[in-house]
């Protein structure tokens, strides 16, 4: 039984919700927007569980002052504070909560997100390097596309950006369509797979 | 039958039988009490199809006031399209049940696992593990999932420590259940560690920060990247290769694909990726549902190249048809 219900409920909502994809009766569409509205109460509850987790995670690796545990306390130290601005003193404009995030977790954020920069040139240090014929097409196409891209290759050739954009248009969009097309099928088809319960090893219950 | 749904109540006209006007302030407590009632089983089905009827015509009326659309004529290909992809899957999701097993062919990525999870063994390092930013509702996620039922599994037979961090709670708790059963399944129950499976943050580069300071302190011997990757992609992956992991990844966006071809030792490609639990598990059910995808691929090929030379001769009836 508790294999079953999870397996029944899961294809009654997959089949309601191809069903109301193609079917617009407005009872549809309501049950549709329910759903959506039940997703968000259930992501709420799912948010207290993950806090749970992380807070039973950082306390256990302080109690037993596992390796460099300093770092779970700064964690902890984080998510109370934060806690504490919110419920305290608001999360309106001109706010403690708000200066925190706009000072401290956006500068962060943006700090990875720019390491970027330094992976992309790596990576393509490696990709490009000509060791067999398929790399240096690979090489060729993206020296085109770099120089095409940027006031440089008008000046060299006129022909450049007119290649990078063939590049691009042609071959490069069949590739990705093909690519598609298969992540298209495989979702579709995966998609079945859990809706008619062959595929369940989501539920734990193998 | 004929349904004509006023505001005030809905008329019914059976073939060999009087014509109903139905109140709804009236007929609805009516006709659920009619049911519950004694009365002989073409009176009780009588009712119920009133009653479904009723519901279906007032849900019309009080839900729109403006004209119901049953079915948008746009979506028409769509419907053809899906209405085939489903006979195909299940016709040869049969199939794969009558014969028992069916051969696909190899994929390099997934035939790697078995070398990725003893590689970790040899060295004593742990195996990391990362579906990356999707959620449970995310097809990528479920594959992602699948995937890790049978991974975790080889790596339970040889005791091998697995690290998981999440980015989203439910998808937590849902790795936990995966991994647990994995590890009963192959007779190590007592090899889970509840604690190496958790959840990090909803913040995507926080996230970032947490798995690649992870990948420093740790120093695992295999890296698996399998769900929903945005930006992160390749800041995970060149990490990764810079502590020495093998890494195997596997997305469904194109363009994050291009990093990991890059980055990691090997890369599902596409449906490559979707099909992987069939592949590691050798169920003839999944295998025959990727056989069915193979198959679709094949028609949507000959429907291109059609396509392409009736375009060319000026005849634009298929892309118009399938552009629906």
């Amino acid at each position: 039984m508790r294999r079953q219900i999870p397996i029944v409920v899961c294809f009654v909502f997959g089949i309601f919700m191809l069903a109301q994809f193609f079917v617009s009766h407005p009872l549809l569409t309501r049950g549709y927007q329910n759903v959506l509205d039940w997703m968000q109460i259930i992501f709420v509850f799912a948010l207290l569980v993950g806090a749970l987790s992380f807070l039973i995670l950082h306390l256990d690796k302080i109690s037993k002052q596992q390796k460099e545990w300093g770092y779970n306390l700064v964690a902890l130290a984080g998510l109370a504070a934060m806690v504490f601005l919110g419920f305290f003193k608001g999360i309106q404009k001109d706010s403690p909560f708000l200066w925190v995030f706009d000072n401290l977790q956006v500068p962060m954020q943006s700090t990875m997100f720019s390491l970027l920069a330094f992976f992309v040139a790596s990576a393509a240090y490696r990709g490009f390097r000509a060791r067999n014929f398929q790399s240096v097409v690979l090489l060729v196409a993206g020296v085109l596309i770099i120089l095409g891209r940027v006031p440089l290759g008008e000046m060299l050739h006129s022909k450049i950006p007119e290649s990078a954009t063939w590049i691009l248009n042609v071959p490069s969009m069949a590739a990705r369509r093909g690519i598609l097309i298969g992540i298209g099928l495989g979702s579709i088809a995966t998609s079945l797979r859990i809706i008619v319960g062959i595929e369940r090893t989501y539920l734990g219950k193998g | 039958m004929e349904c004509i749904p006023p505001v005030a109540g809905c008329s019914i006209h059976w073939m060999h039988s009087k014509t109903f006007f139905l109140d709804k302030q009236v007929l609805f407590p009516t006709l659920v009490s009619n049911l519950s009632r004694r009365m002989n089983l073409k009176g009780k089905i009588r009712s119920l199809i009133s009653l479904l009827v009723f519901f279906v015509s007032f849900s019309s009326t009080a839900l729109a006031a403006e004209e119901v659309r049953w079915f948008d004529p746009q979506k028409t290909g769509l419907l053809i399209g899906i209405f085939i992809t489903i006979v195909l899957v299940f016709g040869f999701i049969l199939y794969g049940k009558k014969k028992g097993s069916l051969k696909i062919r190899s994929i390099p990525g997934l035939e790697a696992m078995d070398e990725a999870v003893g590689r970790a063994t040899e060295m004593g390092k742990p195996i990391l593990f990362s579906s990356g930013l999707g959620k449970m509702e995310r097809v990528a996620t479920m594959a992602s999932m699948n995937i890790l039922g049978s991974v975790a599994e080889k790596i339970a037979e040889y005791n091998t420590p697995l690290i998981i961090p999440n980015y989203d709670p439910m998808v937590t708790t849902v790795a936990q259940e995966v991994v647990k059963e994995s590890f009963s399944k192959a007779g190590h129950p007592e090899s889970f560690k509840q604690e190496n499976i958790y959840f990090v943050t909803q913040s995507q580069f926080g996230y970032v920060a947490a798995v690649d300071g992870i990948m420093l302190r740790e120093k695992p011997a295999t890296n698996l990247f399998l769900g929903t990757f945005e930006a992160e992609s390749l800041i995970l992956a060149e990490t990764g290769n810079s502590i020495g992991a093998l890494q195997i990844a596997g997305t469904d966006s194109t363009i994050q694909l291009s990093f990991f071809i890059v980055a990691c030792d090997y890369t599902l490609i596409g449906e490559e990726f979707f099909a992987a639990s069939g592949y590691l598990t050798k169920d003839p059910l999944v295998l025959g549902s990727i056989k069915g995808q193979d198959f679709l691929k094949l028609i949507i090929g000959i429907l291109i190249i059609a396509g392409g030379i009736f375009s060319t001769l000026g005849y634009n009836f298929l892309i118009n048809f399938l552009g629906k």
